[in-house]
């Protein structure tokens, strides 16, 4: 549909996860947090698919439902030729090794009463038949790999440094040799010196395993330091996807646009030539988003039609795709791109 | 890591470019041992584990040593006073019966000894099933959604239950079936431990589900999700641990409120037979002429005090020994 290429790791179609809302005496549905709300993408094999948005739009969420570690609402996950979407969670559990993720919060995702020996064999307790001295080299090994010393196989998490705690969650990730990973702002609860240290670990993973990414994050500059290509999110839905000198080069979406006026710039003189495009009012409810484009209430391109009109997400460059009625009438590169719009 | 594996284990025990030698041999303390270490700074801890032997070999070997009959009647040395009273008064005492005697002319010592047994049999063994219940329940409570309804309920239930009413029909109804079973005191005992048990889970099981709802929440659980862990290991591995402290309180407390409730059955009769001594039994039997006789109501009472108290101590020391946080590893 967007990309048939038969290189697509992870092939993402049209996911939902709404999380109902009980409310009232007897606890009956009344609504739904739209948190993920109809995404499409693909993950090629062996890139660094950046996720990027504010908070509370979903990205994390979309993370976690690509893993299905939620049971999603609707949508598909194909993942290395399987379709997962549907799966339960029992028939799961043999593809985990495929997939793993890596945590924000190193301090929260390592449990406290686990040695870090411990906390790195659990896939290995879980997925192979090593004997404890197989366990125990392998854990070593990748303690090597993500830059830990094997002498503190024994510590537990809290007398580690957030960067060596984020390593030993990295470390866990890496396993049973996953082919895809989940990196749920992996840098954000850590220091400037300390991100950069993770990032380039992670870049280094990737080249020596061959490993495929989906960063998850909403550090600008750091998603144009490690992407290949990078999917803005807003409120459930993906906007704009593009490879990233592109979308860095000539943002389509006006949420792309604001969202880049406000990476800080280090030049002086350029960043007082910038004009930011600042944004007004506040992100919508997810449970009760605007009628038509999401970002109607804010857009400073807003016309009559995006208030009644939901967008569709479609290629308007090639590999550039874009869900704005700017572009559904101007594109040039889908033949579809003037058909009428559905109402949603 | 099929193509990987091999060599990789090969690396480790040859580490052929590496300068560094190969430093798993540092040899890793036991974890237990950490935590022993860790309990023996606990001074309370320490003491209490002290005196909770001291009071367990009291009530198990006492008897051995102290071979008078706690069941004996000896009416001529009836109410004597303990041997302390010699130091400010010409009283009754003597010293074949160092803590006095009751009004039967029984010895209270041997009572205390033989009671003993008895109520930290009771207290231990129906602490243990209130909190494996109250644990079960309140972790499938907190870790299903699905059941915690209906369990929450169950336990609301369970808690809206007048107790001693509720214990009183169990004893009416089972003692005899179970006397015939078990005979007459194991099966008291059975009938006595389960009561207790069943009617005191309740308040383990909330406090367990509401630590439960908040650390399922928590990543390393959907970390351990994330790696394929099925439920059942989650909660061993990595619930269950974190849910120690508020379960080992619960125990401390629960073992003091066995042995009570014990000596209340006992009081109303429907506990051991009546002469069968135990702590609480004799604490309440002592109550109409603790005036004249304080001294009966304050032997099994500093038993029974000290014993919860010591426990109290250990389950604190063993939480703080427990947590590797605290421990400073």
């Amino acid at each position: 549909m967007l990309d048939q290429d038969n290189t697509a790791l992870v092939q993402v179609r049209d996911l939902k996860m709404h999380f109902p809302i009980h409310s009232g005496l007897l606890r009956r549905r009344t609504g739904a947090v739209k948190a993920v709300d109809g995404v499409t993408f693909d993950v090629m094999r062996g890139e660094t698919l950046g996720l990027v948005g504010e908070s509370g739009c979903g990205k994390s969420t979309c993370g976690r439902a690509i893993l299905r570690l939620y049971d999603i609402t609707g949508g598909e996950v194909t993942i290395d030729g399987t379709a997962i979407g549907q799966m339960g969670q029992g028939a799961l559990r043999p593809l985990r090794p495929t997939m793993q993720m890596v945590f924000q919060d190193p301090q929260a995702s390592l449990n406290p009463r686990m040695t870090v020996e411990a906390i790195i064999r659990e896939p290995l307790d879980e997925h192979t038949r090593m004997t404890g001295a197989e366990k125990a080299d392998k854990v070593a090994e990748l303690m090597d790999a993500v830059g830990l010393n094997r002498r503190f196989a024994k510590r537990y998490p809290h007398a580690f440094s957030g960067g060596q705690r984020q390593r030993i969650g990295i470390a866990r990730a890496l396993a049973l040799n996953p082919k895809f990973i989940v990196c749920d702002e992996p840098i954000a609860a850590l220091d400037v010196s300390i991100q950069a240290q993770v990032v380039n670990l992670l870049e280094d993973l990737q080249e020596k395993y061959g490993l495929t990414y989906l960063f998850i994050s909403h550090d600008l500059s750091m998603v144009r330091h490690i992407a290949t290509r990078i999917a803005v999110m807003y409120l459930g839905r993906i906007v704009e996807l593009a490879p990233r000198d592109a979308l860095f080069g000539d943002p389509l979406h006006p949420y792309t646009r604001a969202l880049l006026s406000a990476v800080p710039e280090p030049d002086p003189t350029r960043a007082r030539a910038r004009d930011r495009i600042v944004l007004q009012g506040d992100v919508p409810s997810p449970a009760n988003p605007p009628k038509g484009c999401n970002f109607c209430t804010r857009c400073p391109a807003v016309m009559d039609v995006c208030k009644q009109v939901e967008p569709t997400y479609q290629q308007v460059q090639p590999g550039r795709f874009v869900a704005c009625h700017l572009y559904e009438t101007t594109g040039t590169a889908d033949p579809t791109a003037g058909h009428p719009p559905h109402i949603s | 890591m099929t193509d990987r594996a091999p060599q990789a284990s090969a690396d480790t025990i040859l580490p052929a470019g590496d300068p560094t030698p190969p430093v798993l041999a540092v040899k890793a303390r036991s974890q237990w041992r950490d935590v022993w270490d860790q309990f023996r700074s606990h001074r309370g801890a320490m003491a209490s584990l002290v005196f909770l032997i001291a009071m367990i070999l009291f009530v198990l070997a006492g008897p051995l040593v102290w071979r008078l009959d706690p069941t004996a009647l000896d009416i001529r040395n009836k109410d004597l006073r303990p041997i302390v009273n010699a130091l400010w008064g010409a009283e009754k005492v003597s010293w074949a019966h160092p803590m006095g005697t009751d009004n039967l002319g029984r010895d209270l010592m041997a009572q205390i000894m033989q009671g003993g047994r008895i109520s930290l049999a009771v207290g231990a063994a129906a602490m243990i099933l209130s909190i494996v219940i109250g644990t079960f329940v309140g972790v499938i409570a907190g870790y299903f959604n699905r059941l915690d309804g209906l369990l929450m309920r169950l336990t609301d239930l369970f808690l809206a239950l007048p107790l001693l009413p509720l214990l009183l029909v169990m004893m009416l109804l089972f003692r005899d079936p179970l006397r015939a079973a078990f005979g007459p005191e194991q099966g008291i005992f059975i009938l006595i431990v389960a009561g207790i048990g069943i009617t005191s889970w309740m308040h383990t099981a909330r406090i367990v589900r509401g630590d439960v709802l908040a650390l399922k929440e928590r990543e390393y659980v959907l970390a351990a999700r994330s790696i394929g862990t099925p439920s059942r290991r989650i909660i061993t591995r990595h619930l269950l641990p974190n849910v120690l402290s508020p379960i080992l309180v619960s125990a401390t407390l629960g073992l003091a409120t066995a042995i009570i409730t014990e000596s209340a059955l006992s009081f109303l009769g429907l506990g051991f037979p009546p002469d069968f001594p135990t702590w609480g039994k004799i604490l309440a039997d002592s109550v109409p002429r603790m005036t004249a006789f304080p001294e009966r109501v304050i032997w099994p009472g500093l038993a029974i005090s000290l014993t919860v108290l010591a426990v109290n101590y250990i389950g604190d020391g063993l939480r703080d020994a427990l947590d590797p946080r605290i421990r400073g590893l």
